[in-house]
């Protein structure tokens, strides 16, 4: 185990992980999932949590939902303009939007974010001072819009604007990182399914962001888990909206493509 | 960055776990926790000189917990829940937890069914305790074990 | 912004056991604890939930902090007539949220 930072791990992480590389030392190298394996990680939940999912009523995400469709309906800005003004009925208009993210954005030249867009929207459209990463009215938003893609397949676009920033997503997924000099791919392609510390390895698809994660007791982002990630393994975790982080976004959705979106998804 | 509730700051108070986080993360120093006394007292407090029997009432719980942020919980009471014959009360403690009091539930005969659920915090592996209170004044109890521990890849390092 | 979530049928027959479920937004800050500089972040919880059924007590839960953040419970009374179910959620730092639900019954 190459670890090269100037602090060690804490014992109780240690302990997961030098689990995990003891079967990594053993086991072959498995390679991407094959696409009729793919399962969410909603299948790999006790059914206690994947019964708090199920029911509305008692998905604490969908308090994020409802204050969602409040902020949708509220004129703001100096354009004294709501979401609704412009997109109507978001059960209607936002459709699909959430499966289809990060899409390319030509005025920035590089796919964005669901977050990204409607932070941009919020600045350019309504000319209101910009939402901060993971407030609560940008995670409810948020919600809110992903919520209208529940069902539906993930759909992003790859095409010669977005293969680029797709390779870079991917470059980044099975590079090593960190202290404990892990890649992505070791743990959600090769030791899906496997224990570390109290959870099962999930194959990493993020058919339910933004996320009520037990662990948060509250709704984050994706980029937010993958800062998680970062810090589990010991890497210092890029900033939210780093060009790296989208990338590996869009690289995870097109990993998942076709698979059903869940937003406001409940996991560990 | 936002500060998050979570179990190590309950494990730190417990001193149960000798966890060195990186440098930034303050451990704290420990403050008393909950023990069987403590919890035995709470219900005390609860139940007064009474006997609690056992039986009457079932604690539902996951032997192993997901998260210990949200461990879902329900208590039922056989009772037929008439004006002459009703539960009162459900009353639910934890062994370990800093406190050991979790939730009071107040019933009566227009609840129809004596039947509560809700989703609670354990800070680590330990035994809760549901204790039923009935119209006629007796108390009984269920208890049940849940094995916690702790999530991988956290918010801080 | 504390949202709430309830789920109430619309209608029951007299005399019917109705299963309420409550979803109210709030940390449940546990006051055990402690920022990155040591400090004790302060206890702020929902204490208390009270169900009404057309102004008569039918439920209470007193919580503590053990009750997970976004407090959910579930319990359930008998449809005796039709009318208003109001539900009061109160707690540390002047919390007070109260919501309501009509219910027909036959």
């Amino acid at each position: 185990m190459a670890a090269s930072g100037s602090a060690p791990p804490s014992p109780r992480r240690v302990v997961g992980v030098v689990g995990v590389l003891i079967v990594m030392a053993v086991s072959a190298f498995a390679g991407e999932i094959p696409r009729a394996e793919r399962r969410s990680g909603y299948e790999l939940m006790s059914p206690e949590t994947r019964a708090m999912q199920d029911d509305d009523t008692a998905n604490p995400g969908m308090l994020w939902v409802l204050e969602g469709e409040a902020l949708w309906n509220r004129k703001i800005g100096a354009a004294g303009r709501a979401c609704a003004d412009c997109h109507g009925d978001a059960r209607a208009t936002m459709k699909g939007v959430a499966a289809r993210h990060p899409a390319f954005d030509a005025a920035r030249g590089r796919p964005i974010t669901l977050e990204q867009r409607i932070g941009a929207c919020r600045v350019d459209r309504q000319q209101a001072p910009p939402l901060a990463h993971e407030s609560r009215e940008l995670l409810a938003l948020t919600a809110y819009v992903a919520r209208q893609s529940r069902g539906l397949p993930i759909d992003v676009t790859i095409d010669a604007r977005t293969q680029p920033f797709l390779d870079a997503g991917r470059a980044t997924f099975h590079r090593r990182q960190g202290q404990l000099n892990l890649a992505c791919s070791q743990c959600h392609d090769d030791h899906w399914g496997r224990q570390l510390a109290g959870n099962v390895i999930p194959q990493a698809h993020p058919t339910g962001y933004p996320i009520y994660r037990l662990e948060w007791q509250a709704v984050g982002s994706l980029e937010r888990r993958l800062r998680n990630c970062l810090v589990g393994i010991r890497a210092e975790p890029y900033e939210y909206g780093a060009p790296a982080l989208v990338d590996l976004e869009l690289y995870l959705m097109s990993r998942a493509a076709g698979m059903k979106m869940d937003a406001p998804a409940v996991r560990p | 960055m936002p500060v998050h509730p979570s179990r190590r700051e309950f494990l730190q108070a417990t001193g149960g776990v000798a966890a060195v986080l990186a440098a930034g993360m303050v451990i704290s120093v420990t403050p008393a926790r909950a023990t069987s006394a403590a919890m035995d007292e709470a219900v005390r407090r609860v139940v007064g000189p009474a006997r609690v029997g056992k039986g009457r009432v079932k604690l539902e719980l996951p032997p192993l917990s997901e998260n210990g942020n949200t461990v879902p919980l329900t208590v039922s009471v056989e009772s037929p829940m008439t004006p002459a014959e009703y539960v009162k009360a459900i009353h639910v403690f934890t062994e370990l937890n800093p406190q050991p009091e979790v939730a009071s539930f107040r019933l009566g005969p227009r609840a129809g069914r004596a039947r509560v659920a809700t989703r609670i915090r354990l800070a680590t592996t330990q035994t809760v305790t549901a204790v039923t209170e009935l119209s006629d004044g007796s108390f009984w109890s269920d208890t049940a074990a849940v094995v916690v521990t702790l999530a991988a890849c956290l918010e801080d390092a | 912004m504390a949202g709430a979530l309830i789920n109430v049928p619309e209608r029951a027959k007299r005399g019917e056991i109705v299963e309420i479920k409550t979803l109210i937004s709030h940390p449940m800050e546990t006051g055990y604890r402690r920022s990155q500089t040591g400090a004790r972040v302060g206890r702020d919880i929902i204490r208390l939930f009270v169900c009404t059924y057309n102004g008569t007590e039918v439920f209470r839960a007193e919580l503590y902090p053990a009750i997970a953040a976004n407090p959910f419970i579930v319990f359930s009374t008998i449809a005796t007539e039709s009318g208003t179910l109001a539900f009061q959620w109160s707690g540390d730092n002047g919390f007070s949220v109260t919501e309501s639900a009509t219910i027909a019954v036959d």
